[in-house]
């Protein structure tokens, strides 16, 4: 797979669907293709995020640490994202993931996102505006669930 | 060192200036008859005075010797010499004087040139003494390159002066009286004058002279300011970029050049104003010669023989006198300039020198307790760090030191490793005063390590036995040759008053380390490493090394085996897809295209990166199946990727750091390439354009870069190329590169490179940690792990340790002062520049590692944090200078005090 093709892959991915393409192949070139044989750890839970995987091909688990042992709450599969809240923020991994099948990922490196959000401003509206939609989203998704949860209690 | 010049000079050479005074006296018997001799020669022989007579003869070298009261006494007849064979004989004479005044001139140069220059390495020496002894706080007031330009420039003067300090005023002076006696004696009054001129010049000159002197002192000053400032900025070059101050200091520096400018003009102007009249007085004496002479002599009271004498007299003494002159202006002025470092260099509360005096025997144990009575300690601002504090620390107590930010806890650190000096009150050994103990006690049985660390240039190895190199304790084996010039360096360092210890003696004292020499040193290295954690480093630095097969034959010649064993491990671990191994006859695709084709490390400049594309050879191998046409379009297709990922980028971002193929410079001048090369069929294009787009392919990796560049074909091609370019390599590049060989050790590549023979693959989740740990374990299961150390001792760490990072610095100073073994072991917050976790670990490592082998030294350790208190037996709580809590972790842990603050 080459860079055009990845530039198409995270062309697919919300957070990046409204960049310009000639900046999402700078930052496929400063990411790092890797490959994970299946059971190999992407990254551990409690972790402090230094990267996020963009999936080309294979899948992964995402596993989360419970007092009964882990417990797998989602899987990732090609064209999607994991980790991208680490790249944004400095908050350490909340769940472990794990490749389920040969995998492989664009590692996106936090600093080197950072810097291109840096260098072009246009790149980081677009981001802004992706993170603020789904932040609408979430915050109806809460509303509704208060309220709901307001009518089971009453 | 004597404030005055010339008694510390005289002090020092009086036998030997007495001596040169001699030789010079007996130097002027040649000389003057040498004066003598063409009047004789022309008289005698060619004018033929007493060679009147044909067959005549005359006495040669006829001795006869006046002797006052006893008449003249005949020693000698000679031989009797016709005319010829006088002018002949009286010729050789004259050659002989030639010879002899040659001779004496020779001698009399060299023996000023050697007491000067011995003089000079004495005074050198004595100021760097000096250094040495300078008690702690000077240091704070001093700029070392000022330090340095007084030993190196201030003082280099002085060698030239010394030897001429009291031969050259006896010699001109002499010369200059004789003169003035002899015009006195062919006529009083003009003698007079002469000495009337002459008296106003040795009055009026050195007077003016004394502005210059003044300016000369003042260039000394600015000229050491300077350079003091030019080692600042050096310094402290990281802090002017911070801070875009570049521009502030080129201000300073204009400012301080226009300075010195201005009096070096000064000095300039008034020394040739001086040189104008002292020129002019020498010239009105001859003036006033002829007029008051020439008046004499018309009134008939001084005949013209006279007159013309004392004119010809008078041509012999401004040169001296002139000279004179000049001697003693050089005289001031390196009066001033030795005055002025003796005063820089004379501090009253200078250590004694039986403090360092050279032991070579070991130094038994500290067994009595180290302890304060009422000790007071003041900082530069003259605040109070320490306020009267009594403490006591037995042999053996294993303390922590714990306390408020600028509590004391740093100071008492400091006191006890006598980095600093009491205000008042006393620290003590048993009954002895801690500073009244010897260097040689109180540095080899007191260890210390601090977050402040300073390393010499050289390798990690002098760096770690720096602690044990007390004295020279083995007598070096010479050859005849090399013993010669010892013996020479010895007997020249006691003239100068240099002390003769031998720096190339093994000075490293093995026993007080516990080992018995330097083969078992690894012995009671390794732990220590181990305890601070920087074994590891010191691998990873001896991997990222060339290595010398000369020197390291133990692993370079078993590198065959090293690398069979590193692919029996990873293919045991399931992990061979880690590594990439170079293969003779398969590309390589995680190497670059340039790599493939040389398939071998460039050892000289000729077939580097940037001078490969050029070779003719290399040229000749593309050509032939036109290989390079598609290296040049696949450069194309590089150069149009770069500049569309990179166009945008300001050239300094980091993200060029990516961008193998290209400087960010260099992507306009591609941009306009490209657009004059579109297009273009490749065999229109100049071959300059050729090599600049070729050259951008060699540094491509497909799976790096991913520009989709390499086809099956296209690599097989470039094996083949590479196969064509080995075949006909010609001598002179044979040695320009070595060739990858599976059975062969690679000089010209690092140990890595030679252990993997491959490249780690590029898609490999953290590949060069994984493959670093897993080569260092491989090490150690072959035993190579001491040789690999070895390698890694060998690094240099750079000016004051800069190569290493602050981390590795303070593990480098705290596991020196480990390795010593003393019997205090104080440690001033020595691991500040470590994260958390990794002062946990060395910490406990290093408690263990101080205990191991039965030793039992005591500990004061200054924590940073009161967390790890508790690792100790006993634990002094600071604040404010003051001792406020002092017991046990248990006792402390009830007490509702500080420590309890502390830990919260």
């Amino acid at each position: 797979m080459l860079l055009n093709d990845e530039v198409g892959t995270l062309r697919k991915i919300p957070l990046f669907s409204r960049v310009a393409p000639a900046k999402l192949k700078l930052l496929a070139f400063t990411s790092d293709r890797v490959t994970y044989n299946e059971g190999q750890t992407l990254f551990h839970q409690g972790d402090e995020g230094d990267a996020a995987y963009v999936v080309l091909s294979g899948r992964a688990d995402v596993i989360v640490d419970s007092p009964t042992g882990q417990i797998k709450v989602a899987e990732v599969e090609p064209n999607e994202i994991v980790g991208e809240i680490a790249i944004l923020c400095d908050v350490s991994r909340t769940a472990t993931v794990r490749a389920a099948a040969p995998l492989e990922v664009l590692r996106i490196r936090k600093d080197h996102f950072l810097r291109l959000l840096t260098e072009f401003p246009e790149m980081t509206v677009e981001i802004v505006k992706v993170l603020a939609d789904r932040l609408s989203h979430t915050t109806a998704e809460l509303t509704a669930a208060r309220s709901k949860a307001r009518q089971t209690n009453s | 060192m004597d404030p005055s010049l010339a008694r510390y000079i005289w002090v020092h050479t009086w036998r030997q200036q007495i001596w040169i005074l001699f030789v010079v006296a007996l130097s002027m018997i040649p000389y003057f008859m040498s004066f003598d001799l063409p009047k004789r020669i022309v008289n005698g022989p060619i004018q033929g005075q007493g060679f009147e007579t044909p067959g005549a003869t005359q006495p040669f070298l006829a001795i006869d010797v006046d002797v006052p009261l006893l008449g003249s006494l005949h020693l000698f007849d000679g031989f009797q010499l016709n005319r010829t064979q006088t002018l002949v004989g009286l010729s050789l004479v004259f050659l002989g004087l030639v010879i002899v005044n040659g001779a004496f001139k020779l001698y009399i140069n060299t023996y000023k040139g050697r007491l000067g220059e011995r003089m000079l390495r004495r005074i050198r020496f004595q100021l760097v003494d000096r250094v040495l002894r300078f008690p702690p706080g000077n240091f704070k007031r001093i700029k070392p390159s000022e330090v340095a330009t007084m030993v190196k420039d201030e003082v280099e003067p002085l060698g030239g002066f010394i030897g001429d300090a009291f031969v050259q005023p006896a010699l001109l002076g002499g010369q200059a009286l004789t003169a003035l006696i002899f015009i006195i004696v062919q006529s009083f009054w003009l003698g007079m004058i002469a000495a009337f001129i002459v008296a106003i010049q040795l009055v009026l000159i050195p007077q003016m002279r004394k502005r210059l002197i003044r300016l000369g002192r003042e260039r000394q000053l600015t000229a050491r300011a300077l350079s003091g400032r030019v080692g600042e900025l050096v310094e402290g070059i990281g802090a002017i970029h911070i801070n875009d101050t570049s521009n502030y200091e080129r201000a300073d520096i204009a400012d301080r050049l226009g300075r010195i400018f201005k009096i070096r003009y000064d000095l300039y102007q008034w020394k040739f104003l001086v040189k104008f009249i002292n020129n002019f007085l020498a010239q009105v004496t001859p003036f006033l010669f002829y007029l008051v002479g020439g008046w004499f002599a018309l009134q008939g009271r001084l005949d013209i023989g006279q007159l013309v004498a004392v004119i010809n007299a008078y041509k012999d003494l401004p040169g001296p006198l002139k000279e004179l002159i000049d001697w003693d202006q050089n005289r001031q002025d390196v009066q001033v300039k030795y005055a002025q470092v003796v005063e820089q260099f004379t501090v009253d509360t200078i250590m004694d020198e039986k403090l360092q005096m050279l032991t070579p025997h070991p130094v038994g144990p500290i067994t009595e307790p180290l302890a304060t009575s009422h000790l007071s300690m003041i900082d530069d601002s003259g605040a109070k760090v320490l306020n009267r504090v009594s403490v006591q620390i037995h042999p053996g107590e294993k303390v922590a030191v714990v306390g408020t930010a600028a509590g004391g806890a740093e100071a008492l650190a400091e006191a006890f490793a006598r980095l600093a000096w009491p205000e008042s009150g006393r620290i003590s050994i048993g009954d002895r005063d801690l500073l009244e103990l010897p260097e040689a006690v109180t540095g080899r049985r007191i260890a210390y390590a601090s977050s402040d660390t300073y390393l010499f240039q050289g390798s990690l190895r002098d760096n770690f036995l720096y602690g044990l190199k007390h004295a020279p304790l083995s007598e070096p084996k010479y050859d005849e040759d090399a013993s010669a010039q010892r013996r020479w360096h010895m007997e020249e360092a006691k003239i100068a008053g240099n002390p003769d210890y031998d720096p190339n003696s093994d000075w490293v004292d093995y026993a007080a380390a516990g080992a018995t020499g330097p083969e078992d040193l690894y012995y009671v290295l390794r732990p220590v490493l181990d305890a601070v954690v920087l074994t590891q480093d010191i691998l990873d630095l001896a991997l990222r090394s060339r290595v010398d097969p000369k020197l390291h034959p133990g692993i370079t010649g078993r590198i065959v085996e090293v690398r069979q064993a590193l692919r029996q491990r990873l293919h045991e671990q399931g992990l061979s897809s880690l590594i990439a191994s170079f293969e003779p006859n398969a590309y390589n695709v995680h190497a670059t295209v340039g790599e493939n084709l040389l398939f071998g490390a460039a050892s000289g400049s000729e077939l580097s990166d940037k001078e490969l594309a050029r070779s003719e050879y290399f040229k000749s191998i593309l050509r032939e199946d036109r290989l390079g046409e598609d290296l040049y379009l696949m450069g194309i297709a590089i150069a149009e990727n770069a500049i569309e990922l990179f166009a945008d980028l300001p050239p300094d971002h980091p993200f060029f750091q990516q961008l193998a193929f290209m400087a960010p410079e260099e992507i306009p001048v591609y941009e306009q390439l490209l657009q004059r090369l579109r297009g273009k069929p490749f065999d229109v294009v100049n071959p300059e354009d050729r090599v600049r787009m070729i050259k951008l392919s060699f540094a491509y990796i497909e799976p790096r870069h991913r520009f989709g560049l390499l086809t099956p074909e296209l690599m097989d091609r470039i094996v083949a190329a590479r196969h064509r370019f080995h075949k006909d390599l010609p001598e002179d590049l044979k040695r320009a590169i070595e060739r990858y060989d599976p059975e062969k050790y690679t000089t010209a590549a690092t140990l890595i490179d030679n252990v993997l023979f491959g490249r780690i693959e590029h898609n490999q989740p953290d590949g060069p940690e994984r493959i670093r740990s897993l080569v260092r374990e491989l090490l150690d299961t072959l035993g190579l792990h001491d040789e690999v150390l070895d390698i890694g001792l060998e690094f240099n760490v750079g000016v004051g340790g800069r190569r290493l990072t602050s981390a590795q610095r303070q593990k480098l100073d705290l596991a020196r002062a480990l390795l010593k073994r003393g019997d205090f072991l104080i440690l001033n917050r020595p691991l500040s520049a470590l994260d958390q976790r990794s002062q946990d670990v060395v910490t406990k490592n290093v408690l263990e590692e101080v205990t191991r082998d039965g030793r039992n030294p005591a500990v004061i350790w200054v924590l940073p944090n009161a967390g790890l208190a508790n690792l100790f037996e006993r634990i002094i709580v600071f604040h404010g200078g003051e001792i406020v809590q002092d017991g046990t972790p248990e006792t402390l842990s009830k007490e509702n005090g500080m420590f309890m603050r502390l830990v919260a």
